[in-house]
């Protein structure tokens, strides 16, 4: 899996691609740590490249929020297509993460 | 010899799809037996209980009652036994990590079972999970190119949770779509995952558990550590239930499952920690803004601002806003809060902070629970909070640290999500519980692919016992399967039956000493011991060794019968200690095991069976008083020696394994019992 990276004001912009399953979940976690270590605690997952997530990729999710939140910083998401959607109502993580529509709406208020 | 000749016969069992025979068998005997067992108790409540002797007539009538619903649920465990037979082939392309727990086992023993796993014949990656953290493993490991994973710095300073918390530790190191999951000492066959599979083909299916065979226990197996009942009639039958167990090895897990639920566990947590923080630093900010709206006009506005938004978060909390952002907006308040009062008057806060730093700790009011992990925030802690007499600064602080506490990170565990159950030292039936709960399956492959150790002596496998009887007890208390949302009505019946079967304790008691009464004292429990009583108890009495007869046939049940009442004082014990344990936060407790002398003499171990000891002193001796007393013409009829004679040779007769297991010494040497330890 690939994952995009760009800053933006001080804001680390994350964006995976494909399948963010059990074999890629590990890798955007790292990718959070790296981001998170350089001093970028601010982070917007953009999800819209995304086509399949499992509880797994859900997991590096929940990882990667309690770094940047250990760094005073935090995580959110955005742009989730209708697949991620489904997934974080079945297994009701909407209610801790709100899945933003774009990246400008998850940066409200940082 | 005696594995190869159950293997064998599993297997072909395994193969045949025919026994509607004797389940047609099973259900006429059982409802016959049921028929019989309810007629009895029912005569018993109503005609023989003889009240004048309440105090062990009521015991005794309200023991029978037990056994009585015990039989009904081991019936309806039956009723729909499931004989799987084979497997359809492995799901294309199946990804699979073979993970091998690990605590302080040798080395040796270890290896054997990883280059077993090694050489399972689906692909697969093979991992060793070594807790001990033992350099000389890790060369093994390394040398053999198997994989070795230890605990991250994630867990300095947290609770470990044992072997779930290896797991779960060891899921976010991998990544295979199902995992094997073996004790050290669990050798698996190399057809083990070919075999298993295939039963994942059903997208639902999460929990796929076979039987557990230990290798290095004699044919009379005077420990009770085969369990061909359970791995057999009673795993097929709640599998008819889709309520197969996890038994914590030798089972394949879907990884989905296990971290979906993780997830969900997960959000549980925080949303319900978060909202009772929130609500204790509601408390506290009130407290802290009457007192210092006279003293300190800028720290009170400050304190009145946080007050404002944890009310606010709790209401966006339940109109449904997510929780990572309303814990964020407070944070961020809480934040430029105290920076305002910092700069207010830096010297007062320079006291303020000394003063903090000795009274408070760094979790304050939110403690792991020690022999559970679970995270709690402590009533009694935050209620004393509460009340203390804070300085502006420290209120804000205290909030501060309340809120890093209970933050969405989940900060008072290692790591946040924690796929495996952590509420119990059995965290396989928890997690099981919770699996089915959610609307997984599972299944109860009958097939022997991986072959153990069991406990070599007394004072293990009671230890054993006792912990797995605990941990049984503690996921009955804390999430009742009765009540638990999710579970299905048999799904219910299936877990309640198993923690029912652990107040057995208290029953035998009322077993063993109401004859023993009678015979000393002459106390009558029944109206009569007369021909009444023989021809109600009798048919239910032979029709219930009847059932048995049938569904154990060609296992061995009766250590199985022996044991559930020979271990009256763990199952007591058990009870006990969960019941603190849950409700009072009480240390869980052990069995202390004698010292083994280093030449392997043993004495007897008196000090681990004196219960069992003294009732069976007791037996003998009230027979002989019995007996006297009808000699010398006082109170007692002969039918009603006769009986509870019977009745008292039958104590004996079950009893009297204990004193077999004391005197067994297992084959093996001192190193495996040490890996039984581990694992318990």
């Amino acid at each position: 899996m690939d994952i995009e990276q760009s800053v933006d004001g001080g804001v680390a912009v994350l964006s995976p691609s494909g399948r963010l399953n059990m074999v890629a979940a590990p890798q955007l976690k790292k990718t959070v740590d790296a981001s998170v270590a350089d001093g970028l605690a601010r982070i917007v997952v953009d999800l819209s490249g995304v086509e399949f997530i499992d509880s797994s990729g859900l997991g590096a999710l929940i990882g990667g929020l309690k770094t940047a939140r250990q760094a005073s910083g935090d995580l959110r998401i955005a742009g989730a297509g209708e697949q991620v959607r489904t997934v974080l109502g079945l297994t009701n993580l909407d209610r801790i993460l709100k899945p933003y529509a774009d990246v400008t709406e998850a940066r409200h208020g940082w | 010899m005696a594995d190869r000749t159950t293997h064998r016969h599993t297997q072909h069992e395994a193969q045949t799809t025919s026994g509607r025979g004797k389940i047609l068998a099973l259900r006429v005997v059982a409802v016959l037996s049921l028929a019989a067992g309810t007629w009895y108790v029912f005569w018993r409540w109503v005609w023989s209980v003889n009240w004048d002797n309440w105090w062990i007539a009521v015991p005794l009538v309200v023991a029978e009652t037990y056994a009585l619903i015990d039989g009904y649920l081991f019936a309806i465990t039956i009723w729909r036994l499931k004989r799987r037979g084979q497997a359809p082939p492995p799901p294309e392309d199946a990804t699979v990590d073979v993970f091998i727990t690990t605590y302080n086992e040798p080395v040796d023993l270890v290896m054997t079972t990883a280059l077993a796993a090694k050489a399972i014949d689906h692909p697969h990656e093979t991992y060793i999970l070594d807790d001990g953290n033992r350099p000389e493993m890790r060369a093994a490991a390394d040398a053999a190119g198997i994989g070795y994973l230890t605990r991250g710095r994630d867990w300095e300073g947290h609770t470990r949770h044992a072997k779930a918390g290896n797991l779960n530790n060891a899921m976010f190191e991998t990544y295979g779509e199902f995992l094997l999951i073996l004790d050290a000492d669990q050798i698996p066959k190399p057809e083990i995952l070919d075999r298993t599979l295939g039963w994942f083909r059903d997208p639902d299916m999460a929990l796929v558990q076979t039987p557990q065979w230990f290798s290095n226990v004699t044919e009379s197996d005077p420990l009770g550590s085969q369990a061909p009942l359970f791995y057999g009639p009673i795993q097929q039958g709640k599998d008819g239930w889709n309520a197969a167990f996890f038994c914590g090895s030798n089972a394949v897990i879907r990884r989905e499952a296990l971290m979906r639920l993780g997830i969900q566990e997960y959000v549980a947590e925080v949303d319900a920690a978060v909202r009772k923080a929130l609500r204790t630093s509601g408390r506290i900010l009130d407290r802290s803004r009457r007192q210092m709206r006279k003293v300190d006009p800028t720290a009170a506005a400050a304190v009145a601002e946080v007050r404002a938004a944890v009310d606010l978060a709790l209401q966006r909390l339940d109109a449904g806003d997510p929780v990572a952002d309303v814990t964020y907006d407070v944070q961020e308040t809480v934040r430029a809060a105290s920076r305002s009062v910092v700069s207010d008057d830096l010297a007062e806060i320079r006291a303020d902070l000394a003063s903090i730093g000795v009274d408070l700790g760094e979790d304050v009011g939110i403690e792991t629970d020690p022999r559970t992990g679970i995270p709690l925030v402590e009533d009694q802690i935050l209620d004393e909070l509460t009340t203390r007499d804070y300085s502006p600064l420290g209120a804000l602080d205290a909030v501060g640290r309340i809120m890093r506490a209970v933050d969405v990170t989940r900060s008072d565990e290692a790591q946040p999500v924690m796929p495996m159950a952590t509420v119990s030292v059995t965290e396989d039936m928890a997690t099981c519980m919770r699996l089915h709960a959610a609307g997984w399956k599972s299944a109860y492959h009958h097939e022997i692919l991986a072959t153990g150790l069991a406990p070599e002596d007394l004072g293990t496998m009671l230890k054993q016992r006792l912990r797995w009887a605990q941990g049984t007890l503690q996921v009955l208390l804390r999430e009742n399967p009765l009540t638990k949302k999710g579970l299905k009505a048999g799904q219910r019946l299936m877990y309640f039956a198993t923690m029912w079967s652990y107040l057995a304790g208290f029953s035998a008691l009322a077993f063993l000493f109401a004859p023993i009464f009678y015979l000393l004292f002459g106390a009558l429990p029944v109206h009569a011991w007369g021909l009444t009583f023989v021809t109600f108890f009798t048919p239910y009495f032979l029709l219930n060794q009847l059932l048995f007869l049938i569904v154990g046939y060609g296992v061995k049940t009766w250590r199985g019968h022996q044991y559930s009442l020979a271990m009256f004082p763990v199952w007591i014990k058990a009870c006990v200690t969960a019941a603190a344990n849950v409700w009072f936060g009480r240390e869980l407790g052990f069995i202390v095991t004698p010292k083994v002398s280093v030449g392997g003499r043993r004495r007897f171990p008196v000090r681990l069976v004196w219960p069992q000891l003294t009732v069976l002193v007791l037996l003998v001796a009230s027979v002989v008083v019995g007996v006297v007393k009808l000699w010398t013409g006082s109170a007692l009829t002969v039918i009603g020696v006769g009986v509870n004679t019977a009745w008292v040779a039958y104590d004996i007769i079950v009893l009297s394994v204990i004193i077999q297991a004391g005197l067994y010494r297992g084959p093996g040497s001192e190193d495996r019992s040490e890996k039984v330890e581990a694992t318990v």
